[in-house]
């Protein structure tokens, strides 16, 4: 299930997910926890899904740091979701070496399978879709990501496009 | 066949262990380093290599450690660059991938070097496979004693640690991705001082890219004169080189600087041609952000003799006629790809991925893509080309970081080289919009059989 949350509903930090932060704080110098924002991001997105207002709040409460500094820095990077996601978000490079072997026409059958537009998520909640830069696979290309693992696709055609759908969309619904 | 230094055991099956790692002579660089070298007689070596920096700068790395900052009592840090998102480049992931200890056995000799007692290597956030396999290969060296606390039985202590990023081309830029350590947004810092001086909290720093500090392993073990042997002129040692597009085999390719381009472009040990048996159109030699240069004008330079995979001979010509190692994401465009489109799609990526920090480029980035767009869907004027040239030069030397020059340079070379293409697409308008290739009489004039026949 995708856990989607009201904005105004608070968030609790399991105790596990508490000493994964405390592991990742414990690698920079005293005084200077606040390096460990972007890795806890990941940790809280892994964990809910996207980085809702809320979970950023206990974030920058965890780290003795001021709220606007953990939205500013959500907001800049691309990899965190400032509102909910598909539980499978298909993330397709669409950058220049990708694009010369076939990434358009790749995104055009993945918005064509599964029925919404760039950025949105199936009304069953388990797949969104978005066009992304450079992935650092260019001699694999096309390629796609899928998060919280990130786990890669390489050389994609429609059949195995078709396939990885198919595939998800069985693993979700069990 | 050339010798590989990075890759030869690439294909051992379980080179990701320690175990088999070690067995293949691996860590006797940090033996060799830690028990019978003093730090400075590392960079000493690492100065005679004449290795120059893999990320895309090309600055010689050992004059880079040589001017590493050493006030008493003060935190050195090495930061090792893994944050790879240069459009054309693939080389750091698979080294991470394939041969995750030979980055860890680089960074232990390279901060023994600095002197550095705490290290960090920055993967971008989207490898986190690549950070569970590094997580995963430093555990391992940590039990074996070659991470921790008296390496080796000797003084030197040192902890490694990877620290993964949110997405942003940017932190590529040493400057912003010492902020994105820091858990800030990555804009780039205004130098000097540079990370030498006051780099990561503010302490000395230096920032060495993947591939940088992986050639530290066989330049210890051989020594920086034996290095310095391979490749030609200044432009010493292997390169790695990712190789994409359009190509039979595309891949990483570790090869000897000053290897002919023909060579690497057509033999079947590199690149193996072109792919669907089409000619060649155009080549990016670096990474997206050099000039992108015609088949014929990249196969030979402009005096007609053969250009090398070098540093000097990609640059031969200036920006009039040649282009750039940069961080050797090659890629080969075959006759069928529309310059226009590739421009603009790298336009896009540009205008993406500036941080927004200064004008020139935050705005400049912006134009760019629009205008590059219109042309593209057959909506340009044929004024739009001057109109690109002026903009790229008012982005290019107006920035912080060189993301700017980086965004200008593909705009304004693909206008210098195809300037007929993009005045096609103006005065086509249906076909632009109906084809999605340009015009190929640029084409590799070099008849395709005779090159690969040989």
């Amino acid at each position: 299930m995708l856990s989607v949350q009201d904005t105004n509903t608070p968030v609790t930090f399991s105790p596990e997910l508490l000493s994964k932060f405390a592991d990742v704080v414990s690698r920079y110098p005293a005084g200077k926890q606040k390096s460990a924002l972007l890795p806890i991001l990941h940790l809280v997105q892994a964990e809910f899904g996207w980085t809702s207002v809320p979970a950023m709040d206990k974030v920058a409460e965890y780290l003795s740091i001021q709220p606007i500094e953990v939205y500013e820095v959500a907001s800049f990077y691309t990899m965190y979701f400032l509102k909910p996601q598909g539980k499978y978000m298909l993330e397709v490079c669409r950058t220049g070496p990708c694009e010369i072997v076939g990434a358009t026409p790749i995104m055009e059958h993945i918005e064509k399978t599964l029925g919404v537009a760039e950025g949105d998520v199936t009304p069953d909640g388990l797949f969104s879709w978005r066009g992304v830069e450079c992935l650092a696979a260019c001699g694999f290309g096309p390629v796609l990501q899928i998060g919280p693992e990130y786990t890669f696709y390489e050389n994609l055609t429609t059949q195995s496009v078709d396939k990885l759908i198919g595939d998800l969309r069985q693993k979700g619904n069990s | 066949m050339a010798r590989k230094l990075l890759l030869e055991h690439i294909n051992v099956p379980g080179i990701n262990t320690f175990d088999v790692y070690r067995s293949k002579g691996g860590y006797a660089a940090v033996e060799k380093a830690l028990k019978t070298l003093t730090p400075d007689e590392v960079v000493e070596e690492v100065k005679k290599s004449g290795l120059r920096g893999r990320g895309g700068a090309g600055f010689p790395t050992g004059m880079k450690w040589s001017f590493l900052a050493k006030p008493e009592g003060v935190e050195r840090y090495l930061v090792c660059n893994a944050d790879e998102s240069e459009p054309g480049t693939f080389k750091d992931r698979y080294l991470m991938t394939y041969i995750p200890h030979l980055l860890i056995e680089g960074m232990i000799v390279a901060s023994f070097a600095l002197g550095a007692k705490t290290s960090y290597i920055y993967v971008r956030g989207e490898m986190m496979p690549q950070i569970r396999i590094l997580e995963k290969a430093i555990a391992e060296a940590k039990a074996k004693g070659f991470l921790g606390k008296n390496i080796l039985g000797t003084d030197y202590s040192l902890e490694l640690y990877v620290q993964p990023g949110g997405g942003a081309y940017i932190c590529g830029e040493e400057t912003a991705l010492l902020e994105s350590l820091e858990g800030k947004r990555g804009n780039p810092r205004i130098k000097p001082p540079f990370p030498a001086i006051a780099g990561l909290y503010g302490c000395p720093t230096v920032v060495n890219n993947v591939e940088s500090i992986a050639a530290v392993v066989p330049i210890i073990n051989e020594g920086g004169d034996e290095y310095a042997k391979l490749g030609i002129g200044r432009s010493t040692g292997t390169k790695l080189i990712s190789a994409g597009g359009n190509l039979k085999k595309p891949g990483v390719y570790e090869i000897d600087l000053g290897l002919p381009v023909e060579e690497f472009l057509y033999s079947d040990e590199y690149c193996g041609g072109i792919a669907n048996g089409k000619r060649l159109k155009a080549v990016v030699a670096g990474g997206s952000s050099v000039p992108i240069l015609p088949a014929n004008l990249f196969m030979k330079t402009i005096n007609n003799e053969p250009r090398l995979m070098s540093y000097e001979s990609l640059a031969d010509g200036g920006f009039v006629s040649g282009t750039m190692m940069g961080s050797g994401g090659f890629i080969a465009y075959d006759e069928d790809q529309c310059i226009v489109r590739n421009t603009w799609n790298f336009a896009r990526f540009y205008h993406h991925e500036s941080c927004g920090q200064c004008s020139p480029c935050r705005e400049g980035t912006g134009w760019m893509e629009k205008v590059l767009h219109r042309l593209e869907y057959g909506h340009g004027k044929m004024s739009d080309m001057d109109l690109l040239v002026d903009v790229s030069k008012k982005i290019e030397g107006n920035t912080i970081c060189p993301l700017g020059d980086a965004a200008a340079w593909p705009v304004a070379s693909a206008i210098r080289h195809f300037r007929d293409e993009f005045e096609w697409h103006v005065t086509h308008p249906h076909e632009a919009t109906t084809r999605n290739f340009g015009i190929a009489h640029y084409a590799d004039p070099l008849p395709k059989l005779e090159a690969t026949a040989s």
